[in-house]
Protein backbone atom coordinates (compact mmCIF):
# COMPACT_ATOMS: atom_id res chain seq x y z
CA UNK A 1 0.00 0.00 0.00
CA UNK A 2 0.82 3.57 -0.45
CA UNK A 3 0.85 5.36 2.90
CA UNK A 4 1.05 8.94 3.69
CA UNK A 5 1.79 10.24 6.99
CA UNK A 6 1.26 13.54 8.35
CA UNK A 7 3.14 14.30 11.19
CA UNK A 8 6.58 12.82 12.13
CA UNK A 9 6.63 12.78 16.16
CA UNK A 10 6.94 9.90 17.95
CA UNK A 11 3.78 7.95 16.90
CA UNK A 12 4.21 9.27 13.39
CA UNK A 13 8.23 7.80 13.11
CA UNK A 14 7.38 4.64 15.15
CA UNK A 15 4.24 4.02 12.48
CA UNK A 16 6.19 4.76 9.39
CA UNK A 17 8.94 2.54 10.63
CA UNK A 18 6.33 -0.06 10.87
CA UNK A 19 4.41 -0.06 7.73
CA UNK A 20 8.17 0.07 5.96
CA UNK A 21 9.43 -2.51 7.59
CA UNK A 22 6.21 -4.46 6.24
CA UNK A 23 6.68 -3.79 3.43
CA UNK A 24 4.18 -0.78 2.66
CA UNK A 25 5.30 2.97 0.31
CA UNK A 26 5.55 5.56 3.16
CA UNK A 27 5.96 9.13 2.69
CA UNK A 28 6.40 11.06 6.00
CA UNK A 29 5.37 14.50 6.04
CA UNK A 30 6.52 17.60 8.67
CA UNK A 31 7.12 20.94 8.91
CA UNK A 32 10.34 20.52 10.36
CA UNK A 33 13.25 18.43 9.35
CA UNK A 34 14.62 17.84 12.66
CA UNK A 35 11.67 15.77 13.42
CA UNK A 36 12.74 13.41 11.13
CA UNK A 37 16.18 12.19 13.62
CA UNK A 38 13.32 9.89 14.93
CA UNK A 39 13.00 7.46 12.38
CA UNK A 40 14.64 4.32 12.66
CA UNK A 41 18.05 3.84 11.25
CA UNK A 42 16.71 1.22 8.85
CA UNK A 43 13.77 3.20 7.23
CA UNK A 44 13.77 3.22 3.07
CA UNK A 45 10.76 5.08 3.01
CA UNK A 46 10.23 9.43 2.38
CA UNK A 47 10.56 11.76 4.64
CA UNK A 48 9.77 15.53 3.24
CA UNK A 49 9.47 18.73 4.47
CA UNK A 50 5.81 20.34 4.16
CA UNK A 51 2.77 21.27 5.11
CA UNK A 52 0.05 18.36 5.45
CA UNK A 53 -2.75 21.64 4.57
CA UNK A 54 -1.37 22.72 1.17
CA UNK A 55 -2.64 20.68 -1.52
CA UNK A 56 0.74 21.60 -3.12
CA UNK A 57 2.68 19.65 -0.86
CA UNK A 58 0.55 16.85 -0.52
CA UNK A 59 0.42 15.84 -4.14
CA UNK A 60 4.38 15.71 -4.01
CA UNK A 61 4.43 13.65 -1.12
CA UNK A 62 2.07 11.25 -3.63
CA UNK A 63 -1.18 12.04 -2.39
CA UNK A 64 -2.71 11.10 -5.62
CA UNK A 65 -1.76 7.60 -5.45
CA UNK A 66 -2.16 6.94 -1.72
CA UNK A 67 -4.70 4.21 -0.49
CA UNK A 68 -3.98 5.61 2.57
CA UNK A 69 -3.92 8.80 4.71
CA UNK A 70 -2.95 9.38 8.44
CA UNK A 71 -2.79 12.36 10.42
CA UNK A 72 -0.67 12.27 13.44
CA UNK A 73 0.34 15.93 14.28
CA UNK A 74 0.03 17.75 17.37
CA UNK A 75 -3.10 19.63 16.50
CA UNK A 76 -6.89 18.02 16.46
CA UNK A 77 -7.90 20.70 13.96
CA UNK A 78 -4.59 20.34 11.63
CA UNK A 79 -5.54 16.57 11.65
CA UNK A 80 -9.20 16.80 10.92
CA UNK A 81 -8.35 19.27 8.02
CA UNK A 82 -6.17 17.66 6.40
CA UNK A 83 -7.69 14.85 6.30
CA UNK A 84 -10.97 16.28 4.98
CA UNK A 85 -8.64 17.52 1.91
CA UNK A 86 -7.27 13.95 1.67
CA UNK A 87 -11.04 12.46 1.60
CA UNK A 88 -12.58 15.04 -0.65
CA UNK A 89 -10.20 16.83 -2.76
CA UNK A 90 -7.69 13.83 -3.78
CA UNK A 91 -10.40 11.01 -3.14
CA UNK A 92 -7.88 8.82 -0.91
CA UNK A 93 -10.04 5.72 0.34
CA UNK A 94 -8.83 5.42 4.00
CA UNK A 95 -8.36 8.51 6.09
CA UNK A 96 -7.28 8.09 9.40
CA UNK A 97 -7.00 10.89 12.21
CA UNK A 98 -5.34 10.59 15.69
CA UNK A 99 -7.18 12.99 18.07
CA UNK A 100 -7.03 14.56 21.75
CA UNK A 101 -10.10 15.33 22.41
CA UNK A 102 -12.76 12.41 22.64
CA UNK A 103 -15.75 14.29 22.77
CA UNK A 104 -15.33 15.42 19.36
CA UNK A 105 -14.93 11.88 17.71
CA UNK A 106 -18.80 11.92 17.02
CA UNK A 107 -18.27 14.95 14.68
CA UNK A 108 -15.30 12.68 13.16
CA UNK A 109 -17.92 9.94 12.33
CA UNK A 110 -20.06 12.43 10.76
CA UNK A 111 -17.54 13.71 8.85
CA UNK A 112 -16.49 10.29 7.17
CA UNK A 113 -13.28 10.54 8.94
CA UNK A 114 -11.72 7.72 10.79
CA UNK A 115 -10.37 8.44 14.10
CA UNK A 116 -8.13 6.74 16.78
CA UNK A 117 -8.49 8.74 20.31
CA UNK A 118 -4.93 8.81 21.88
CA UNK A 119 -6.53 9.86 25.31
CA UNK A 120 -9.11 7.15 25.30
CA UNK A 121 -7.39 4.38 24.45
CA UNK A 122 -4.24 5.36 26.75
CA UNK A 123 -7.20 5.81 29.77
CA UNK A 124 -8.77 2.47 29.01
CA UNK A 125 -5.37 1.04 29.10
CA UNK A 126 -4.11 2.01 32.04
CA UNK A 127 -7.62 1.48 33.86
CA UNK A 128 -7.26 -2.25 32.46
CA UNK A 129 -3.53 -2.30 34.04
CA UNK A 130 -4.72 -0.88 38.06
CA UNK A 131 -7.80 -2.88 37.57
CA UNK A 132 -6.44 -6.45 36.42
CA UNK B 1 -29.66 36.91 17.44
CA UNK B 2 -27.23 34.87 19.69
CA UNK B 3 -24.41 35.24 18.09
CA UNK B 4 -20.91 33.26 19.25
CA UNK B 5 -17.83 34.63 17.92
CA UNK B 6 -14.69 32.21 17.67
CA UNK B 7 -11.48 34.58 18.76
CA UNK B 8 -11.10 37.44 20.67
CA UNK B 9 -8.54 38.95 18.50
CA UNK B 10 -9.00 42.56 17.00
CA UNK B 11 -11.43 40.94 14.50
CA UNK B 12 -13.08 39.25 16.98
CA UNK B 13 -13.55 42.64 19.23
CA UNK B 14 -14.68 44.70 16.65
CA UNK B 15 -16.93 42.53 15.62
CA UNK B 16 -18.78 41.79 18.36
CA UNK B 17 -18.79 45.47 19.66
CA UNK B 18 -20.60 45.84 16.66
CA UNK B 19 -22.85 43.25 16.92
CA UNK B 20 -23.91 44.38 20.15
CA UNK B 21 -24.42 47.80 19.36
CA UNK B 22 -27.17 46.62 17.12
CA UNK B 23 -28.75 44.79 20.16
CA UNK B 24 -27.55 41.37 19.55
CA UNK B 25 -26.48 38.77 22.22
CA UNK B 26 -23.17 38.13 21.12
CA UNK B 27 -20.61 35.32 23.29
CA UNK B 28 -17.03 35.65 22.37
CA UNK B 29 -14.81 32.22 22.49
CA UNK B 30 -11.07 33.27 23.42
CA UNK B 31 -8.47 31.04 24.81
CA UNK B 32 -6.29 33.32 26.36
CA UNK B 33 -7.14 34.06 30.03
CA UNK B 34 -5.39 38.25 29.50
CA UNK B 35 -6.92 38.62 26.22
CA UNK B 36 -10.91 37.79 27.54
CA UNK B 37 -10.24 39.53 30.80
CA UNK B 38 -9.55 43.18 28.26
CA UNK B 39 -12.33 42.42 26.63
CA UNK B 40 -14.26 42.42 29.50
CA UNK B 41 -13.04 45.47 30.52
CA UNK B 42 -14.45 46.92 27.60
CA UNK B 43 -17.51 45.42 26.42
CA UNK B 44 -18.34 43.94 29.53
CA UNK B 45 -18.84 40.02 29.98
CA UNK B 46 -19.59 38.75 26.78
CA UNK B 47 -16.41 36.80 26.64
CA UNK B 48 -15.92 33.08 28.01
CA UNK B 49 -12.33 31.72 28.27
CA UNK B 50 -12.25 28.46 26.24
CA UNK B 51 -10.98 26.84 23.07
CA UNK B 52 -13.98 27.10 20.91
CA UNK B 53 -12.88 24.30 18.85
CA UNK B 54 -13.74 22.18 22.37
CA UNK B 55 -16.92 20.03 22.62
CA UNK B 56 -17.68 21.05 26.48
CA UNK B 57 -16.41 24.65 25.58
CA UNK B 58 -19.40 24.79 23.52
CA UNK B 59 -21.81 23.28 25.62
CA UNK B 60 -20.62 25.64 27.79
CA UNK B 61 -21.15 28.47 25.65
CA UNK B 62 -25.01 27.75 24.80
CA UNK B 63 -24.17 26.38 21.21
CA UNK B 64 -27.38 24.84 20.88
CA UNK B 65 -29.58 27.62 21.42
CA UNK B 66 -26.84 29.89 18.90
CA UNK B 67 -28.28 31.52 15.41
CA UNK B 68 -25.04 32.31 14.12
CA UNK B 69 -21.23 31.18 14.99
CA UNK B 70 -18.66 33.10 13.29
CA UNK B 71 -14.91 32.16 13.88
CA UNK B 72 -12.33 34.76 13.20
CA UNK B 73 -9.05 33.26 14.72
CA UNK B 74 -6.09 33.80 12.21
CA UNK B 75 -5.87 29.91 11.92
CA UNK B 76 -7.60 28.68 8.92
CA UNK B 77 -7.66 25.11 10.91
CA UNK B 78 -9.34 26.53 13.87
CA UNK B 79 -11.68 28.42 12.43
CA UNK B 80 -13.01 25.49 10.09
CA UNK B 81 -13.41 22.78 12.94
CA UNK B 82 -15.39 25.57 14.65
CA UNK B 83 -17.45 26.03 12.07
CA UNK B 84 -18.04 22.45 11.37
CA UNK B 85 -18.41 21.44 15.19
CA UNK B 86 -21.33 24.27 15.58
CA UNK B 87 -22.93 23.17 12.47
CA UNK B 88 -22.88 19.05 12.57
CA UNK B 89 -22.67 18.78 16.53
CA UNK B 90 -24.68 21.27 17.53
CA UNK B 91 -27.06 22.24 14.30
CA UNK B 92 -26.39 25.64 14.27
CA UNK B 93 -27.63 27.15 11.31
CA UNK B 94 -24.98 29.95 9.83
CA UNK B 95 -21.64 29.29 10.16
CA UNK B 96 -19.16 32.25 8.76
CA UNK B 97 -15.30 31.97 8.84
CA UNK B 98 -12.28 33.80 8.16
CA UNK B 99 -9.90 32.90 6.18
CA UNK B 100 -6.29 33.50 5.93
CA UNK B 101 -5.22 31.68 2.47
CA UNK B 102 -7.28 32.44 -0.14
CA UNK B 103 -6.81 28.68 -1.26
CA UNK B 104 -8.65 27.39 1.59
CA UNK B 105 -12.20 28.82 0.38
CA UNK B 106 -13.42 26.50 -1.91
CA UNK B 107 -12.57 23.89 0.60
CA UNK B 108 -14.30 25.43 2.84
CA UNK B 109 -17.52 25.63 1.30
CA UNK B 110 -17.05 22.45 0.06
CA UNK B 111 -17.30 21.54 3.67
CA UNK B 112 -20.15 23.21 4.56
CA UNK B 113 -19.00 26.46 6.10
CA UNK B 114 -21.68 28.62 5.01
CA UNK B 115 -19.44 32.49 4.11
CA UNK B 116 -16.47 32.50 3.72
CA UNK B 117 -14.49 35.90 3.80
CA UNK B 118 -10.84 35.93 3.07
CA UNK B 119 -9.34 38.75 4.46
CA UNK B 120 -6.38 38.28 1.80
CA UNK B 121 -8.94 38.87 -0.92
CA UNK B 122 -10.34 41.91 0.11
CA UNK B 123 -6.90 43.82 1.01
CA UNK B 124 -5.99 43.11 -2.37
CA UNK B 125 -8.87 44.13 -4.07
CA UNK B 126 -8.44 47.44 -2.15
CA UNK B 127 -5.02 47.76 -3.01
CA UNK B 128 -5.66 47.60 -6.36
CA UNK B 129 -8.49 50.01 -6.99
CA UNK B 130 -6.11 52.53 -5.61
CA UNK B 131 -3.47 51.69 -8.02
CA UNK B 132 -4.88 54.01 -10.70
CA UNK B 133 -2.58 51.66 -13.67
CA UNK B 134 -3.96 48.81 -13.21
CA UNK B 135 -6.05 47.23 -15.79
CA UNK B 136 -8.40 44.99 -14.38
CA UNK B 137 -10.29 46.23 -11.16
CA UNK B 138 -12.17 43.64 -8.92
CA UNK B 139 -15.07 45.47 -7.78
CA UNK B 140 -17.18 42.51 -6.38
CA UNK B 141 -17.61 38.79 -5.91
CA UNK B 142 -20.84 36.76 -6.01
CA UNK B 143 -19.33 33.68 -4.55
CA UNK B 144 -22.55 31.84 -4.63
CA UNK B 145 -23.38 32.26 -8.36
CA UNK B 146 -19.41 31.83 -9.10
CA UNK B 147 -19.70 35.66 -10.96
CA UNK B 148 -17.62 38.41 -10.39
CA UNK B 149 -17.85 42.55 -11.48
CA UNK B 150 -15.04 44.03 -12.46
CA UNK B 151 -14.13 46.99 -14.19
CA UNK B 152 -11.19 47.45 -17.33
CA UNK B 153 -10.21 50.58 -18.59
CA UNK B 154 -9.67 50.81 -22.48
CA UNK B 155 -5.90 52.36 -23.25
CA UNK B 156 -5.57 54.66 -26.46
CA UNK B 157 -3.38 51.41 -27.75
CA UNK B 158 -5.98 49.09 -26.95
CA UNK B 159 -7.71 47.27 -30.51
CA UNK B 160 -11.08 48.04 -28.65
CA UNK B 161 -10.68 51.46 -29.31
CA UNK B 162 -12.58 52.61 -32.18
CA UNK B 163 -14.85 49.28 -32.16
CA UNK B 164 -18.31 48.12 -31.74
CA UNK B 165 -19.17 46.36 -28.98
CA UNK B 166 -20.88 44.34 -32.03
CA UNK B 167 -17.02 43.72 -33.14
CA UNK B 168 -15.34 42.33 -30.07
CA UNK B 169 -15.31 38.76 -29.09
CA UNK B 170 -16.04 38.58 -25.89
CA UNK B 171 -16.20 34.94 -23.66
CA UNK B 172 -20.04 33.98 -24.02
CA UNK B 173 -20.46 33.90 -20.11
CA UNK B 174 -19.68 37.93 -19.87
CA UNK B 175 -21.55 40.70 -19.79
CA UNK B 176 -20.45 44.50 -20.00
CA UNK B 177 -23.08 45.68 -18.28
CA UNK B 178 -21.97 49.54 -17.83
CA UNK B 179 -19.64 51.84 -19.89
CA UNK B 180 -18.49 54.86 -17.84
CA UNK B 181 -17.56 57.51 -20.16
CA UNK B 182 -15.99 61.25 -19.23
CA UNK B 183 -18.75 64.02 -19.42
CA UNK B 184 -21.18 61.96 -20.45
CA UNK B 185 -24.20 59.89 -17.75
CA UNK B 186 -22.84 56.43 -17.27
CA UNK B 187 -24.51 54.52 -19.64
CA UNK B 188 -25.70 50.59 -20.67
CA UNK B 189 -23.54 49.62 -24.16
CA UNK B 190 -25.50 48.13 -26.57
CA UNK B 191 -24.48 46.35 -30.34
CA UNK B 192 -23.41 49.46 -31.51
CA UNK B 193 -22.10 51.11 -28.92
CA UNK B 194 -18.10 52.42 -30.17
CA UNK B 195 -15.94 52.07 -27.56
CA UNK B 196 -13.18 55.28 -26.94
CA UNK B 197 -10.08 55.02 -25.20
CA UNK B 198 -10.16 56.11 -21.52
CA UNK B 199 -13.49 54.59 -21.14
CA UNK B 200 -13.82 52.67 -18.12
CA UNK B 201 -16.26 49.20 -18.58
CA UNK B 202 -17.97 47.55 -15.73
CA UNK B 203 -18.66 43.81 -16.79
CA UNK B 204 -20.18 40.53 -15.23
CA UNK B 205 -17.92 37.54 -15.94
CA UNK B 206 -16.79 34.39 -14.60
CA UNK B 207 -13.15 34.14 -12.82
CA UNK B 208 -12.01 31.82 -15.50
CA UNK B 209 -13.16 34.31 -18.35
CA UNK B 210 -11.40 37.35 -16.84
CA UNK B 211 -8.38 37.17 -18.98
CA UNK B 212 -10.40 37.01 -22.30
CA UNK B 213 -12.06 40.19 -20.96
CA UNK B 214 -9.02 41.75 -20.39
CA UNK B 215 -7.69 40.85 -23.65
CA UNK B 216 -10.78 41.76 -25.65
CA UNK B 217 -10.55 45.27 -23.86
CA UNK B 218 -7.11 45.95 -23.97
CA UNK B 219 -5.13 43.76 -26.01
CA UNK B 220 -2.74 41.01 -25.34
Amino acid sequence: MNVVIMGCGRVGAQLAGMLDANGHRVTVLDLDSYSFRRLPSGYRGTALIGNGLDEEHLKRAGIEEADVFVAVTQGDNRNLMACQIARHNFNVKKVICRIYDPLRQELYATLGIESVSSTTVVAELLKTKIEG
Amino acid sequence: MYIIVIGGGRVGYYLSRALLAEGHEVLILEKDARVCQGIADELGSVCLRGDGCEVATLIEAGTERADMLIAVTGDDADNLIACQLAKHQFKVSRTISRISNPRNEALFRKLGVDVTVSATNIILENIEIEVPTHPLTHLLTLASRGLEIIEVKIPPTSSAAGKTLGMLSLPPDSVLSLVLRRGVQPFVPDGNTIFQPGDEVIAVTRPESEEAIRIALRGS
